[in-house]
């Protein structure tokens, strides 16, 4: 019984793109959290804090994200908990943006000069004021591009999410095209539709990076 | 009209002594880079209201002198004191130390994402707990008295050069300062800004500031020095008041450095 690939099945196909941006919005926000925490400890002065903290983000950038995935849905289930499919990836895409935003912002932290450090410490600020009001502002500046950057790839890696039966957009094109047999329509469609999300945010990330590149140059 | 004087700290007599503990007391101070000796074995006693200007070819630890006096850079061996704080005397002592010493850096090092009333106005609020209105006067005083009070609403890299650093010395002074520490401050400079950097220290001397200064300006070291300090290969190797100092060097070290400087 082969249903035709109708404006129904395109209606099911734009629908499920919500939980696509459920899940990016719910990783982008945890790894956002997370990785204000994991770049903070990577450039503490504890040793111990620091090696943690690298620890987590070598085992994040060395392994596939569909392993970390299965790691913590089936993790967990270890456990004799049975988890939600939209809770294991939410948990295990924050873990992972937590990851790659903690390495980027290491890295704008880290860019921002010295200079401005020494300056703050010889004004008498303390650790906490010096990030807060000199440091982090500035290597914000520096972070806003390859951070939406990210953000893009992080909408195309929730399509993983599919394999654990979490029904977003890649896994409703899945189901449909099991309906109607039309795999390149389906897929043509889904395709089209992670571009409708990601395209106009990476040409946000492209005017901001000219825009910061350009006070940089002033 | 918002002429209200002075804020806090009156100006004192500019006489060398005074009461209480020195500006700044170093006992046998030692620093290292590595293997590298930095420093070796530095002793040195700044009066208060005493003006010093600290030469010596680049790498004899001129900079790195001064940089130990708000512990930017930390000493390995000796004692150093600060205003009658012991500085090598752990955390709490650096905070107290760096709030009463004013720096002003080669590089500027103004705040680019901060307005210049942002600039000077964030210390003493952050630190002093000082509340933003009495700040932002504050900063505006001390603007004037370097004489950009007009630029108080601009970012850094809107200035020159030479406002820049009239915009990090008001920074500094914003903290009331008991001693300012000024590493090359016209060294990154134009030379036709040099002069407006130099006059507005010139008058922080006159009002009295104890002042170190590294600084190859040798028209500014004769003019308001008490002693000029030589410093080759981490050892202070000379040290004269400025008219014996350039007119009768004692060492072959300073007189070998004086002749290859024009002055």
């Amino acid at each position: 019984m082969i249903r035709e690939f109708g404006p129904d099945e395109v209606v099911f196909i734009l629908m499920a793109a919500r939980w696509t941006l459920v899940l990016s919005a719910i990783a982008f926000a945890g790894g956002s959290v997370g990785g204000l925490l994991v770049a903070m400890a990577r450039i503490s002065p504890s040793r111990w804090l620091a090696g943690a903290a690298m620890v987590f983000i070598r085992f994040f950038q060395g392994t596939p994200p569909l392993m970390q995935l299965f790691l913590v849905f089936f993790g967990i289930t270890i456990f004799g908990v049975d988890v939600a499919p939209l809770t294991a990836a939410a948990i295990a895409l924050t873990l992972h943006a937590s990851a790659f935003l903690g390495e980027i912002w290491r890295g704008c932290i880290q860019a921002v000069p010295s200079g401005q450090t020494e300056a703050s410490w010889a004004l008498g600020l303390r650790y906490g004021m010096r990030m807060r009001h000199i440091v982090l502002p500035q290597a914000a500046r520096i972070a806003v591009a390859p951070t939406v950057g990210f953000a893009v790839q992080l909408i195309k890696v929730t399509s993983l999410a599919s394999i654990i039966g979490f029904v977003e957009l890649t896994r409703a094109g899945q189901i449909i095209n099991n309906a109607t047999y039309e795999p390149f329509m389906v897929f043509g469609l889904v395709a089209l539709v992670y571009f409708a999300i990601c395209w106009p945010l990476s040409l946000v990330a492209r005017r901001m990076e000219r825009r910061f590149a350009r006070i940089a140059a002033r | 009209m918002p002429s209200s004087g002075e804020p806090a700290s009156a100006p004192s007599a500019p006489q060398a002594g005074g009461d209480g503990p020195p500006a700044v007391r170093m006992e046998g101070v030692g620093k290292w880079f590595g293997s590298f000796q930095a420093l070796k074995d530095i002793d040195l006693e700044v009066a208060r209201g005493e003006r010093i200007v600290i030469c010596g070819p680049s790498g004899s630890g001129k900079s790195t002198l001064i940089r130990c006096m708000n512990r930017l850079e930390p000493v390995q061996q000796g004692r150093i004191f600060v205003d009658g704080i012991e500085l090598t005397a752990g955390r709490k002592n650096v905070e107290k130390v760096r709030r009463e010493v004013g720096m002003v850096f080669q590089q500027f090092n103004l705040f680019p994402h901060m307005t210049v009333l942002e600039n000077c106005s964030i210390a003493p609020r952050k630190v002093r707990g000082v509340d933003r209105a009495e700040a932002e006067r504050r900063a505006r005083h001390y603007l004037e008295r370097v004489r950009i009070p007009e630029q108080a609403e601009k970012y850094p890299a809107e200035l020159s050069g030479g406002q820049q650093q009239r915009v990090a010395i008001a920074r500094a002074l914003c903290m009331n300062p008991k001693l300012m520490l000024f590493d090359e401050p016209t060294s990154a400079l134009d030379p036709e800004m040099v002069k407006e950097v130099l006059d507005t220290m010139i008058d922080l001397a006159q009002e009295g500031m104890t002042m170190l200064v590294v600084t190859h300006e040798m028209s500014f070291a004769r003019k308001v020095a008490d002693r000029v300090i030589f410093m080759d290969r981490g050892e202070i190797v000379e040290t004269a008041p400025p008219d014996a100092f350039f007119d009768a060097p004692k060492h072959k070290r300073t007189s070998a450095f004086l002749g290859q400087i024009s002055h």
